[in-house]
């Protein structure tokens, strides 16, 4: 089955690599096909970045994403620029610190950025923490891929607290997301 | 044992350039080509090779050229408005037989236009941008894969055809990702060395001199100017040039059924897709939305020397579909080699075809 999967935050947070590491956990790590693009600008710091990855059992023909089924969203101007259209049934997580809109699909409230700034003492690592977020509520891509393309990304020295992150996101999309 | 890699385009593109052997990059980033100078730049002096930052296109290219003549692989890699300034020296490598590779990374134009968005508005431009007459030859990837694939067979054909070649990717191919194969090695042809008792601008019937870099122990007189066999100057004698231009045409297009490289769909549909590139993969999604074999389509991986023979695989076609990143450039060559009537499906602005404008078209032309 085809997803697609739509990050959008500021610049800054991570929003690209989310997309390149979900993309990677889907295509080296699952066994399943996975294109990932981005919204090039000038929105190196602050702006609203925008990263999707299409993933699917099948060969990926069209590249493009067209209407996500999935969405994490972690900046207002990021909901109300590439969020604020989803569509009724799809599924969107949003860092409920940085976003003070609700869309009208299901929605799960991640408190991402306190957590990642207050138990793993470092606010860098959010982008990860809502990742185990979607990972728990969509199964988009298994949770063995996931860290395995976490810990392939990450610079060195790194990799427990990213972990860490990636585990506390699991827990957090569990019960915001009522599983 | 091969590798498996989730990887940019742009980033593939230096990988395929690397495993065929390219030592030489000279180049001036930008976008959206920057990730492959980016990549050249770490890998290359690990690998042996040179990497120069030049202070301008001109310069890019006319370095390239020189190292072409040491006897290396050479590339650089650019996007329009970079394109616009190559094309003198472009000719120059045309006219001195320099094998040398051109990545264009295409972005919306003209002049500086849109940076981050994709565009196959260069097509026109890669064969007929520098004056006076000369074939080359371009490539078109539409997948991550080709990007290497492609650029690592783009040094081959460089250098057996002794002509600067174009490999003309977009933004989209060159900043998507996607899973890669990147092999162990990749097969090599490089050109013929010249005879000894061969002049060096002397060829045979497939008119493509035998190559005699710098330091391989012949002397080389190099020109832009119409030259003799020996590679001097020859400027007035209307057949001296006659006879150099017509070689340099004939030598590729005459070789066009052993460079061409398409894939062919549903050969006996009566409404053919002719595509390049990204629009390819549209019509590929398309196609496997559609629940018959009514479609066909014709997706070209060389496009120049174009490959008119490839369209008469379709005998059943009433009607030729192109969809194109620009305002109908290569429907130009698709409509002279037919007398079906073809239809351009032009799109501008950086984003591609969508599945159901494709869609649309079909319900009206078909």
């Amino acid at each position: 089955m085809r997803h697609e999967v739509r990050f959008s935050g500021y610049g800054g947070q991570g929003i690209i690599l989310s997309a390149v590491i979900l993309g990677r956990a889907a295509a080296l790590y699952d066994g399943k096909y996975a294109v990932q693009t981005q919204v090039y600008g000038p929105e190196a710091r602050g702006g609203a970045s925008m990263g999707q990855v299409v993933i699917d059992d099948e060969p990926i023909l069209y590249p493009e994403v067209a209407e996500p089924d999935i969405f994490v969203i972690m900046s207002q101007q990021g909901f109300e620029k590439y969020g604020v259209l989803a569509r009724e049934d799809a599924v969107m997580l949003i860092d409920a610190d940085l976003v003070r809109s609700r869309p009208a699909c299901r929605c799960c409230e991640i408190p991402a950025t306190s957590e990642a700034k207050s138990t793993l003492g470092r606010e860098i690592v959010a982008n990860i923490v809502m990742m185990g977020a979607l990972v728990a509520a969509t199964g988009v891509v298994s949770r063995e891929a996931i860290e395995r393309a976490v810990l392939d990304s990450v610079p060195k020295g790194t990799e427990e607290l990213n972990l860490k992150a990636l585990k506390r996101g699991f827990e957090l999309g569990e019960r915001a997301c009522n599983l | 044992m091969s590798r498996v890699e989730f990887m940019q385009g742009n980033t593939a593109c230096a990988e395929g350039a690397l495993a065929a052997g390219c030592r030489f990059f000279g180049g001036y980033p930008i976008t959206p080509s920057t990730e492959i100078a980016e990549t050249m730049a770490r890998r290359l002096p690990k690998a042996g090779g040179v990497f120069i930052s030049m202070e301008d296109e001109l310069a890019s290219i006319a370095a390239v050229i020189g190292a072409a003549w040491t006897g290396a692989r050479a590339m650089t890699a650019t996007s329009g408005p970079g394109f616009s300034l190559m094309m003198e020296n472009i000719g120059y490598a045309a006219m001195t037989e320099t094998p040398c590779v051109i990545v264009n990374i295409q972005r919306g134009g003209p002049s500086t236009g849109q940076p981050t968005r994709a565009a196959q508005g260069d097509m026109l431009q890669c064969r007929f941008g520098s004056h006076g007459d000369y074939s080359t030859i371009a490539i078109t990837p539409n997948s991550v894969q080709e990007m290497f694939d492609l650029t690592a067979k783009a040094f081959d054909l460089a250098d057996r055809f002794r002509v600067p070649t174009f490999l003309m990717a977009d933004e989209i191919v060159g900043h998507m990702r996607e899973r890669v194969t990147i092999p162990d090695a990749v097969k090599v042809t490089r050109s013929s060395p010249l005879a000894e008792d061969t002049l060096p601008f002397e060829a045979g019937e497939d008119g493509i001199p035998g190559f005699a870099p710098f330091g391989s122990g012949r002397s080389v007189h190099v020109t832009g100017l119409t030259h003799d066999e020996r590679g001097y100057p020859d400027t007035t004698d209307p057949e001296a040039h006659d006879r150099l231009v017509r070689r340099l045409v004939a030598k590729v297009e005459s070789a066009r059924r052993e460079i061409a490289d398409y894939e062919v769909v549903n050969p006996d549909a009566e409404t053919v897709f002719v595509t390049y590139g990204p629009p390819s993969r549209t019509v590929e999604q398309v196609m496997r939305d559609r629940p018959d074999d009514s479609i066909g389509h014709l997706r070209l991986r060389v496009v120049w020397p174009f490959p008119e023979f490839a369209l008469q695989v379709f005998p059943n076609a009433e009607v030729f579909l192109m969809p194109e990143l620009n305002m109908g450039q290569m429907v130009r060559e698709v409509q002279r080699h037919v007398d079906q009537p073809v239809v351009s499906i032009p799109k501008i602005g950086g984003e591609l075809h969508t599945p159901a404008e494709l869609v649309r078209a079909l319900e009206v032309y078909r």
